[in-house]
């Protein structure tokens, strides 16, 4: 009975907490500006089934796609257990679906205990991956401090997780076993799990009646305990992806990677210059005019939806070739500075009542360099590579847009090419007048 | 030797009161630069031998703006694209070849918003229709049996899904066709996107087209083949940075289509 009491305050307790900073993650969101990116719903389906869910794009590189996926299937899959936790949890009960499912429970439990295995193995991989062969990608200098702590925190948590699971279920199939299990014996001699039924007996055979109780009990509190702490942990970390790459995938951009977006705010000055008899909508008053990108929130709404949801996982970095040959950009970290920045500028608001007070700080300078947007080629590998499309080239642009046209302040040799195109219609010094000469020389 | 172009203006189309198959685009590069001329007139010999009836815009044609864009300066651009329009418009262009992946990008997917409407089609994507239609034949010529790879340019590539027009018009070669390691989507880019190819590179340990070579070079190619003209100056650098321009030609599919055929 006070267990009970004790668990459903713990779930609501943490579900409520989890709300509370889910919403407040996505007011930050909700701080970018508008795009559509509600049109062709049945084809945002089948990217979101492939990309998200089939994660097709993760098998670009098998090894650690295939790590990846027994994660994967096993947080997914682990999730129907849950159900059962959360039904014991508040009734008091133990393994009550059990009786009725018969087999079909033996095979799901069995089921997510051989994921577990796998996703346990996955887990041991990554975190040497990361911390002892040191994979490039896995150990830049953007990742140093927090992002690095974040990553083996998110992996040590998932093994503890794992632990649990084996306790409760290893010290459950004991206890069966000798009849003192609190699920309804059915006369049949063992659980029949597939792991537990024989790592049970190996690791906690012979111990006495109460010990298997303690320990059964430690990793069913400790099971549910940390998927609580999970839950509350995401919208801190990079692993909030798990939630977010589902509705990223599904916003994605659908266009042609090299189409970038004309600027309306500029097509209405143009088309005011060709045609004087041309009136432009009238500007909303509330929304300061500026071009191009200098804060978040000049960014899209799905510009700062992108920066929640990159893993950090560094593959566009890794194929970047200004960063391949030493360049201060990184397209990784301009996702991470995008997040990190709309954090401060969330907390800002959060300390201000909802409104948020000039810090005197800004994404472009503080957070990003004028050298690290220069370095970009606009070669789109970057956007190819990311495994939950997100797309960091565009970012890039429209703050090389505020530098441009609101700072004047391009690198000068491109200024060189600006007057250039302005004054004869190339990029080089040369006359218009001449553009046919090839043919006859 | 001057040699014989048959190469006819928009205008002077139009004072014949004709209209062309299709609008030859030319590009800044393919105008101006000396390498990308010998591109320029590389489609051209295709194109009449192909007996294709083909205008360009010559001295009314202007540099599209998408080294303007993808530097920032969006005004620039526009005016660059409203101008343009505006004489393709009032010509009543339909249909647009071009010589270079930049302008290709930015005519099919940053006109049309802008009121500039017309199916725009990368060159090799045209030598792959003459051949597939048989107004041009090739089997194999002087390129039999070289060692071939080609690098796809971002623009032409990732930018627009366009990855077999180039290699099916190779095959016709008879050449052995290799593929780099990051080829296709992986591609990697030759350093001269996103206007770098008019500054100086960012500090860093090496130059992108050194990397890009080096990757191109490690298969003993006799020619690199390229589809774009910013991609044919860092291609060719790079052979020159590692001193293989004796034994290594870096060459446009089209320069490779108009050599094999001894045009
Ligand atoms: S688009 Fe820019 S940031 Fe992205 S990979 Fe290419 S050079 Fe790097
Ligand atoms: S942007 Fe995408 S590819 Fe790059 S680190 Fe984030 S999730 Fe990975
Ligand atoms: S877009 Fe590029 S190649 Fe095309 S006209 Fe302009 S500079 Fe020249």
């Amino acid at each position: 009975m006070i267990s009970s009491i004790i668990f459903i305050v713990l779930l609501l307790g943490g579900g409520i907490l989890f709300t509370i900073n889910a919403r407040k993650v996505r007011r930050n969101i909700l701080l970018g500006k508008e795009i559509n990116r509600k049109d062709n719903f049945p084809q945002r389906i089948k990217l979101m089934t492939l990309v998200s869910l089939g994660q097709r794009k993760m098998f670009e590189r098998p090894i650690p796609a295939i790590l990846h996926l027994f994660l994967y299937v096993a947080f997914v899959i682990t999730q129907i257990e849950l159900i059962e936790i959360i039904c014991d949890g508040s009734l008091g009960s133990h393994r009550m679906f059990r009786p009725a499912l018969g087999g079909f429970y033996t095979f799901m439990v069995s089921f997510i205990e051989i994921l577990s295995v796998l996703a346990f193995i996955g887990t041991i991989a990554f975190l040497s991956r990361r911390n002892l062969l040191k994979v490039p990608r896995l150990v830049k200098n953007e990742l140093n401090g927090w992002p690095k702590l974040d990553a083996n925190l998110i992996l040590l948590s998932e093994i503890t997780l794992i632990c649990f699971i084996f306790m409760m279920n290893g010290a459950d199939e004991v206890l069966y076993s000798m009849h003192q299990s609190h699920a309804l014996d059915l006369n049949d001699g063992s659980l029949g799990l597939a792991i537990s039924s024989h790592l049970g007996p190996f690791l906690f055979g012979g111990m006495s009646e109460h010990s298997l109780h303690i320990i059964e009990r430690v990793g069913w509190w400790g099971h549910i305990g940390m998927v609580l702490w999970f839950l509350n942990y995401l919208p801190y970390s990079k692993h909030f992806h798990i939630l977010l790459a589902f509705p990223n995938v599904f916003y994605s951009n659908l266009n042609p990677k090299g189409k970038f977006t004309n600027m309306e705010s500029v097509t209405n000055e143009v088309k005011a210059i060709f045609d004087p008899s041309f009136v432009p909508p009238v500007a909303d008053p509330n929304i300061p005019m500026r071009f191009g990108a200098k804060e978040v929130t000049d960014l899209t709404w799905k510009q700062l939806l992108d920066s929640y949801t990159c893993t950090e996982c560094g593959r566009c970095t890794s194929s970047c070739p200004a960063n391949i040959t030493g360049k201060l950009l990184s397209p990784r970290k301009i996702m991470m500075s995008t997040r990190d920045r709309l954090e401060e500028v969330g907390k800002n608001m959060d300390a201000n009542k909802g409104i948020f007070k000039d810090d005197g700080k800004s994404l472009l300078g503080d957070y990003i360099s004028a050298e690290e947007l220069w370095a970009c080629t606009s070669c789109n590998a970057c956007v190819q590579e990311c495994p939950v499309n997100i797309d960091p080239l565009s970012i890039i642009i429209d703050m090389r847009r505020f530098i441009v046209m609101e700072q004047s302040a391009a690198p000068s040799e491109l200024n060189g090419m600006f007057t250039n195109i302005e004054n004869n219609g190339a990029p080089w010094q040369f006359g218009q007048a001449d553009r046919l000469n090839w043919k006859n020389e | 030797m001057i040699e014989k172009l048959d190469v006819i203006t928009m205008a002077e189309y139009k004072a014949k009161g004709e209209s062309p198959e299709i609008l030859f685009w030319v590009g800044c590069a393919g105008s101006f630069d000396d390498r990308a001329k010998k591109i320029t007139k590389a489609i051209v010999k295709i194109l009449n031998h192909a007996n294709v009836k083909f205008a360009v815009l010559g001295t009314e044609e202007s540099c599209t703006g998408d080294p303007a864009k993808r530097a920032g300066n969006e005004f620039l651009f526009q005016m660059q694209a409203m101008n343009n329009i505006t004489i393709l418009n009032g010509y009543e262009v339909r249909k647009i070849v071009t010589g270079c992946p930049h302008c290709l990008n930015t005519l099919k997917n940053e006109y049309p918003s802008l009121g500039g409407n017309y199916e725009v089609i990368h060159h090799t994507e045209l030598l792959q229709d003459l051949l597939n239609t048989g107004r041009i034949k090739i089997e194999g010529g002087s390129f039999k049996g070289k060692k071939i790879t080609f690098h796809d340019p971002c623009y032409l590539g990732r930018a627009n899904d366009v990855y077999e027009a180039p290699r099916s018009v190779m095959i016709n070669l008879e050449a052995e066709l290799m593929e780099m390691k990051r080829s296709r989507e992986n591609g990697l880019c030759c350093g001269a996107g996103g206007a770098q190819m008019f500054k100086e590179a960012e500090k860093g340990n090496k130059e992108i087209y050194v990397e890009r070579s080096e990757e191109a070079l490690a298969l003993n190619p006799d020619v690199i083949a390229v589809g774009c003209p910013f991609c044919n100056t860092m291609m060719t650098d790079g052979v020159k940075h590692f001193n293989k321009e004796d034994s290594v030609k870096v060459l446009d599919v089209a320069e490779l289509i108009a050599q094999a055929k001894d045009l």
